[in-house]
């Protein structure tokens, strides 16, 4: 079975660690809050300028003043800093998040991502996505594995305009986890009843596949 | 003699100079912490041509959004525009050129502009369609594309505090583009909620010092929420 949304972020969550400063993108990723595993501590940045955003506000704390970079009113954590953009753009470009999570439509195995843009359709922006992939070390990327019609996103090279340049090294889709190295996919991980031979066929891009690939397991 | 007193004392005197093909650099992000009045008293003007350097337009009938019903903006740069109807509709009537910049570079545009920088690289774009025709240098075996800043010649700014000679403080996220739009204004002008005496705010609590700061007027405030989300227990 594929995994559904929330088993992915449940996945994803488990790469936090303590004390990790993290940037968690619009979808999927936005889930990974709900999941923080206990006995650890992360602060999440919001590029709009908030370290240490908090859950949703009750009615009463509700506040147009205080917004992610989604523009949802939120809250700030205790131990929070908020503080301009271009401050915000300074810890994002210069390497200081310790984990970036986001969507994509494209992957290639050489880590181009393809995010923001497919010609012919309106264009809306990449807001702060090309910032962050240029700027993270460690950087995951959550998608489908392939589309409805079944064309595989984990691709040679990238067909859509990219929006970073050989910045991927993590990909968790509903059906596999990946590193990409050395010009390849290498499959680390599985979902739970997803064979290999599936996740070949669905893998257009160069896919290194080890004798042994263990299966997800998650709690019921 | 006002000496350092920025105060003026209408939003006609706060725009005074404002012509029809000026940059305008913009404060906020979505609708949050955005230059309210001073967007309204630009649309009753009706100056037309402008380019705007703001990261949004605002929505539909409200914010920057507002400038586009009159047709007064003829460039924009920005780096999600997603929010607007009108904005769509004029886009693809090529009725205004969009140039689409990453959240980041917008920023330090700004804040370089700000600054006395006219330029600076950025690994941010390379290898996109936003590197393409710009200068490429390799620095420690990494590729970086050349972005120029942006001087405006004016600069709008929703504070939340300022003391009369323009020391400001924002408030929560409401901070976001503010600061560094104010460094990067020809004349800079900063409306905020309060207005108090020198010597109110703490020195080592402002966030833009004066010096950026040439006109200062209070006002209110909608504050309208883009999108409300509220905890459930």
């Amino acid at each position: 079975m594929a995994l559904t949304r929330e088993q992915m972020a449940m996945r994803v969550a488990r790469e936090l660690e303590d004390g990790f400063y993290v940037n968690l993108g619009i979808g999927i990723p936005t889930l990974v809050a709900n999941y923080i595993p206990d006995g650890i501590d992360v602060m999440l940045q919001s590029e709009n300028g908030l370290l240490g955003m908090g859950r949703f506000p009750t009615e009463e704390e509700l506040d147009p003043d205080m917004i992610n970079a989604g523009k949802q009113t939120v809250t700030a954590r205790p131990g929070a800093a908020i503080f301009s953009s271009a401050e915000s753009f300074a810890m994002i470009r210069g390497g200081h998040v310790d984990l970036t999570v986001l969507g994509a439509f494209e992957v290639d195995q050489n880590g181009n991502i393809a995010s923001w843009m497919v010609p012919g359709k309106l264009i809306k922006g990449m807001g702060g996505a090309m910032d962050l992939v240029a700027g993270a070390e460690n950087i995951i990327c959550t998608m489908t594995h392939a589309s409805k019609h079944g064309e595989s996103k984990l691709l040679e090279s990238c067909n859509l305009p990219l929006t970073g340049a050989g910045c991927i090294n993590r990909v968790l889709t509903d059906l596999a986890y990946l590193e990409i190295k050395d010009g390849a996919f290498h499959l680390k991980e599985r979902a739970p009843g997803v064979s290999v031979e599936e996740i070949k066929s669905l893998t257009a891009g160069k896919l290194v596949v080890p004798d042994h690939v263990p299966e997800m397991t998650f709690a019921a | 003699m006002a000496g350092f007193d920025k105060r003026v004392t209408s939003y006609a005197e706060a725009m005074d100079g404002i012509e029809s093909g000026m940059t305008v650099i913009a404060g906020g992000f979505g609708l949050c912490g955005i230059p309210e009045n001073l967007i309204a008293e630009i649309k009753r003007r009706g100056v037309k041509d402008l380019t705007i350097y703001s990261n949004n337009c605002g929505v539909d009938g409200f914010g920057l959004g507002l400038l586009l019903e009159d047709k007064q903006i003829r460039r924009f740069y920005a780096s999600y525009v997603g929010e607007n109807a009108l904005f769509e509709r004029q886009m693809l009537d090529g009725e205004i050129e969009v140039i689409l910049t990453p959240q980041g570079t917008l920023a330090e545009k700004m804040r370089a502009g700000g600054a006395g920088i006219p330029a600076f690289y950025t690994a941010t774009g390379y290898g996109t369609p936003i590197g393409e025709g710009k200068e490429v240098r390799e620095f420690n075996g990494r590729h970086y594309i050349l972005e120029e800043s942006v001087v405006g010649d004016f600069a709008i700014v929703k504070g939340w505090k300022a003391d009369r000679y323009g020391n400001v403080v924002y408030r929560n996220t409401a901070q976001n583009f503010n600061p560094v739009a104010a460094t990067a204004g020809r004349i800079t002008v900063v409306e905020v909620e309060e207005i108090v005496e020198p010597g109110e705010l703490k020195p080592d609590q402002i966030h833009t010092p004066g010096i950026y700061v040439d006109r200062l007027i209070q006002g209110t405030f909608e504050k309208r929420i883009e999108k409300r989300t509220v905890h459930q227990d």
